[in-house]
């Protein structure tokens, strides 16, 4: 139970919150039709024959999308159900050919699991926080209405209708904002690592209802409100504050609670009702006779489980312990697949053993590669450094050709040209040099340029070693070897 | 020789092959019977130039040496079959001017197999109806007449009635039919024809326009079991555009062929003895029986104990599906769109649905929405899917004893136009022998076997094991040995 809480005016109110995430199936094709599942297609391009419910067209599974269902309740150690079945969701919408939806209330093909979100002290997560997943079915999407193409009409594209959803629902044990948001997050990580889904929310290939309710300590739970497809993380968290302070004030007031389904309003920051309990419709679910049951073998669930790859917590523990990456790199570093992928290949790239490297690589990875996509406004995707790049780049700092100094010159004529870090230092001359004797050089014209503070030096002020180091260095231009520079250093003062 | 018209699937075919006749000889003479039986009112949109241009590949093809199964037979095709180009309304004006841009999979084995098309034949409105009076392009009326010099009109069954009144006049030499609780046995017993209801899942559903999902199946109708055994073999096999398929090899029904029952056993199921059986029914199974012995088989009588529940079940079922099936027609992307001025979405649905479906229909998508509606779907759809799983584990366990059953198809003969159609109820209970089969996804037949007083026709129906169609096929040969059934209806129209 997080600390978080509504102040009202007659004391502490907690909250309790579910979501309802819709995830849209990576997949060429659709759940029952062949057509493309692509998104931004021109209106009505990618429509089947099934997807416009023509007369006498049958719906048949997708393979694919089943096992992208599976592997996604395995990474979120859920109950598979063996065997699971399609109903039909019955209700009359113009961007609903067939006048239902198949879905899958009964017999869902993923029971209960688990998410684990991670702890964040700053937003009220002191420890990791297990969050329960009731069900993971599999449902066809709706298509779309467009009401701004006609002045009297309203044109239909049915580009999305039939893709195939995921609805992953999960229990009422979230109790705040943040950790609604840090739930999100986690699995919008678990759907892009399995690969099911891309969780892109702005292109509406992930949305959440949220289930919100309050009630005083100690009390059984409140009436809850459901607040529909609402599309970005930051909004799910703002719906989640106006809903709950909005019924604290409803019952604060002597009102009550209706079970409704609300709308949340971006602009004005607010919840609205679009439909009371009573209006509800009676979706006269049943199983859809065109289907047979799915059933799943032992086989195809070995199949599923070794396509599997190694998902977030298990990752940040290996990187934690083998690697010896610190916890906030390593962290930072899973949290999104691409960054892992990118990482790996950059540890992998230069060739020495992961323990020896990785902790530098995290590093670099996290401050200058990050700090240069940021400030390009790119994601590592688009990077214009490669892994293999950067692990030169790497290389150089770890064979001591170049200084930290130098690399991080080196990197940023890398990002502006494109060239590989050994060819810019060959023709630039940024080589660092470890030559005895051009240092000694330096050293002596250094001191003797400073003859009173190698007095001062010799008098006990230690601390002046510390100038003629950069002395030195600067008299090099920055291309000597610290560590032949130190040790020279000290005998010419000794 | 005879004429062409009197000949079915083998005549032709035999005929055809043999150089008797061309094709095209074929296909002109029943173009001509179709357009001289209008009386009969059995199609709803004729396509001669279908049969011909199916006629004269077939000539070719029989030139180059390359005939296929069906090659020179022209067929009539049931409006539920959509038809590549040509209007499929399933007898609606909700489907009205609809053109498939695709063939459904039935009529696509049938043409690949070399068959033409004569013409898309009436039927019940969606195949919901036992009398064809639901039709939106009005009712098929049977070439048959009651001896006793009355001229009533009479119905040629429901709902491939098209099918049955079309193959009886001789206009057809055969044609598709569908079965969801009846619709192929008992137009055909009403007639004086023979078709069957292969297994659920033998015959792919894609392209069929749906009425009750789980109980649908195309089946053929004909003059004879052979021509029946020629055609399914033509129309079945696995589809991977139909889930609901079966994954089987098709046997050679029509080299299958036999009457010799001997070794085979019997089984009539005692529950089939309904109340108010008229005397010519129970008098003609029990001739079935006495024919089927002497075909050699051992007699067995079995109970099915839940029989008396089937009608309720499917008419549970069989709405509930429908209900939903047919939420597609709703005006939005073909058909019939009714928009009246101000309307908004839901004032569409409803002026186009109330102007598009029957009353048929719509009382069966009110029975199917209120089966599935809260607080009623446990105590109707979910008790009717239980009842349904015991009718299915009867029909198990009799067939554990037995390998085949007889019974008779229909209750009645066929009943004058108008008769029936004022109460629902009493039309619903055309179906009780027909309903059980159908609930259980096995094959079942109806075989003419004789005429009753009035000098209409009667069938028996063989039903069979799921898959074994070929023990339902020869059952049904012994009895058409042995009935003899050669009577036609005198030509009127």
């Amino acid at each position: 139970m997080s600390s978080y809480r509504i102040q009202g005016g007659t004391g502490e109110w907690e909250v309790v919150i579910g979501l309802e995430v819709h995830a849209q199936v990576t997949s060429n094709a659709k759940l029952f039709s062949g057509a493309s599942a692509t998104f931004g297609a021109e209106p009505n391009s990618n429509v089947s024959l099934i997807d416009a419910a023509m007369p006498g067209m049958l719906p048949v599974p997708n393979g694919y999308c089943i096992k992208q269902a599976v592997k996604t309740g395995l990474a979120m150690g859920a109950v598979i159900n063996k065997w699971s079945r399609f109903d039909r969701k019955n209700y009359f919408y113009a961007d609903l050919p067939q006048g239902y939806q198949i879905s899958q209330l009964y017999h869902p093909i993923v029971g209960e699991g688990t998410i684990t979100i991670d702890a964040d002290e700053k937003s009220g997560i002191p420890e990791p926080l297990k969050i329960g997943v009731e069900r993971l079915h599999v449902e066809q999407d709706a298509g779309k209405l467009m009401h701004d193409q006609h002045p009297t009409r309203s044109y239909v594209d049915l580009n999305r209708s039939g893709v195939a959803l995921m609805e992953i629902v999960s229990k009422p044990d979230m109790t705040s904002p943040a950790e609604a948001g840090a739930y999100l997050r986690k699995l919008r990580s678990i759907l892009r690592y399995v690969g099911s889904c891309d969780g892109n929310m702005e292109e509406g290939s992930m949305r959440a209802d949220v289930n919100v309710s309050v009630r005083k300590k100690g009390e059984p739970l409140g009436t809850r409100t459901e607040t529909k497809n609402v599309n970005s993380i930051r909004f799910v968290m703002a719906a989640i504050e106006v809903e709950a302070n909005r019924q604290v004030d409803v019952i604060e007031a002597g009102g009550k609670i209706v079970q409704e389904t609300r709308l949340y309003d971006q602009e004005r920051n607010e919840t609205r009702s679009m439909r009371s309990k009573e209006d509800a419709h009676d979706y006269r679910y049943f199983p859809d006779p065109d289907l047979l049951p799915i059933e799943l073998t032992e086989d195809f669930l070995a199949e599923c489980k070794s396509e599997l790859p190694e998902l977030p917590d298990a990752k940040r523990a290996r990187y934690e312990g083998a690697l010896g990456l610190p916890a906030y790199n390593a962290a930072v570093i899973v949290a999104d697949v691409e960054t892992a992928r990118w990482f790996e290949a950059l540890v992998a790239a230069t060739g020495k053993p992961e323990g020896e490297i990785a902790r530098t690589a995290s590093n670099w990875l996290i401050s200058d590669l990050f700090g240069a996509l940021n400030r390009l406004g790119k994601s590592i995707e688009d990077s214009p450094v490669s892994p293999k790049q950067g692990a030169e780049l790497l290389s150089l700092v770890a064979d001591g050709t170049l200084s930290g100094t130098l690399a991080k010159q080196v990197f940023e004529i890398m990002l502006e040209t494109g060239d590989d870090a050994g060819k810019i230092v060959e023709d630039r001359g940024l080589k660092q040099t470890s030559d005895t004797g051009a240092i000694e050089a330096v050293i002596a014209e250094v001191m003797a340029a400073n003859a009173d503070k190698v007095a001062d030096y010799r008098g006990g002020k230690d601390k002046l070693f510390g100038f003629f180091v950069g002395q030195t260095m600067k008299a090099m231009g920055g291309k000597a070897n610290p560590g032949v520079v130190n040790e020279l250093l000290k005998k010419a003062l000794a | 020789m005879s004429e062409i018209t009197d000949l079915g699937i083998a005549g032709i075919r035999d005929g055809f092959r043999g150089g008797e006749f061309s094709a095209r000889e074929v296909a002109d003479a029943f173009n001509a019977a179709v357009a001289g039986g209008k009386a009969l009112n059995a199609f709803i949109v004729e396509t001669p130039e279908h049969a011909l241009a199916a006629a004269d590949a077939a000539d070719k093809a029989k030139a180059a040496g390359e005939l296929r199964p069906l090659s020179g037979v022209p067929l009539g095709i049931k409006d539920l079959f959509c038809t590549e180009g040509y209007q499929t309304t399933a007898a609606s004006h909700i489907l009205g001017g609809f053109v498939p841009t695709y063939e459904s999979t039935v009529t696509a084995k049938l043409f690949g197999a070399g068959a033409g098309m004569l013409g898309k034949l009436n039927m019940d409105q969606f195949a919901m109806g036992s009398s064809n009076e639901t039709s939106a392009f009005g009712n098929v009326i049977s070439p048959w007449r009651r001896s006793d010099g009355g001229n009533a009109a009479l119905a040629p069954g429901g709902s491939s009635g098209g099918s049955s009144a079309a193959i009886a006049a001789r206009i057809v030499p055969a044609a598709t039919g569908t079965d969801t609780g009846g619709s192929i046995r008992q137009p055909a017993a009403f007639t004086g024809i023979s078709g069957i209801k292969p297994t659920y899942g033998r015959c792919s559903r894609f392209g069929i326009v749906a009425f009750a999902s789980s109980l649908d199946q195309a089946g053929p109708m004909a003059h004879d079991v052979r021509d029946c055994a020629i055609m399914l073999e033509a129309m079945s096999g696995f589809d991977p555009k139909d889930s609901t398929s079966l994954d089987v090899s098709v046997p050679k029904w029509e080299a299958g062929l036999s009457s010799d029952l001997k070794g085979k056993k019997v089984g009539v199921p005692k529950e089939y003895r309904v109340d108010n059986m008229p005397a010519e029914i129970d008098a003609l199974w029990q001739q079935g029986i006495q024919w089927m012995k002497d075909a050699g088989a051992e007699i067995v009588e079995v109970s099915l104990p839940h029989t008396h529940y089937a009608l309720a079940t499917y008419y549970i079922v069989a709405p509930a599906e429908a209900s939903s099936n047919l939420a597609r027609y709703d005006g939005v992307r073909y058909g019939l769109r009714d928009l009246p001025d101000g309307a908004n979405l839901q004032d569409m649905y409803a002026a186009t649905r109330a102007a598009g479906f029957g009353p048929e229909v719509k009382r069966r998508i009110m029975i199917g929405t209120y089966v599935l509606s809260a607080g009623f779907y446990d105590a109707y759809y979910t008790k009717a899917q239980k009842v349904r799983a015991l009718i299915a584990r009867d029909f198990r366990q009799a067939f554990e004893k037995v390998d085949v059953l007889l019974t008779p198809t229909a209750p009645s003969a066929a009943f004058a136009l108008g008769e029936k159609s004022s109460d629902p109820l009493e039309m619903y209970l055309n179906d009780v022998f027909t309903v059980p089969a159908s609930l259980a996804g096995l094959p079942a037949m109806s075989v003419p076997a004789g005429l009753d007083a009035q000098g209409l026709p009667l069938g028996l129906q063989i039903i069979g094991r799921p898959l074994d169609e070929q023990g339902v096929l020869n059952g049904s040969l012994a009895i058409e040995e042995r009935a003899g059934f050669t009577a036609r209806p005198g030509k009127w129209w």
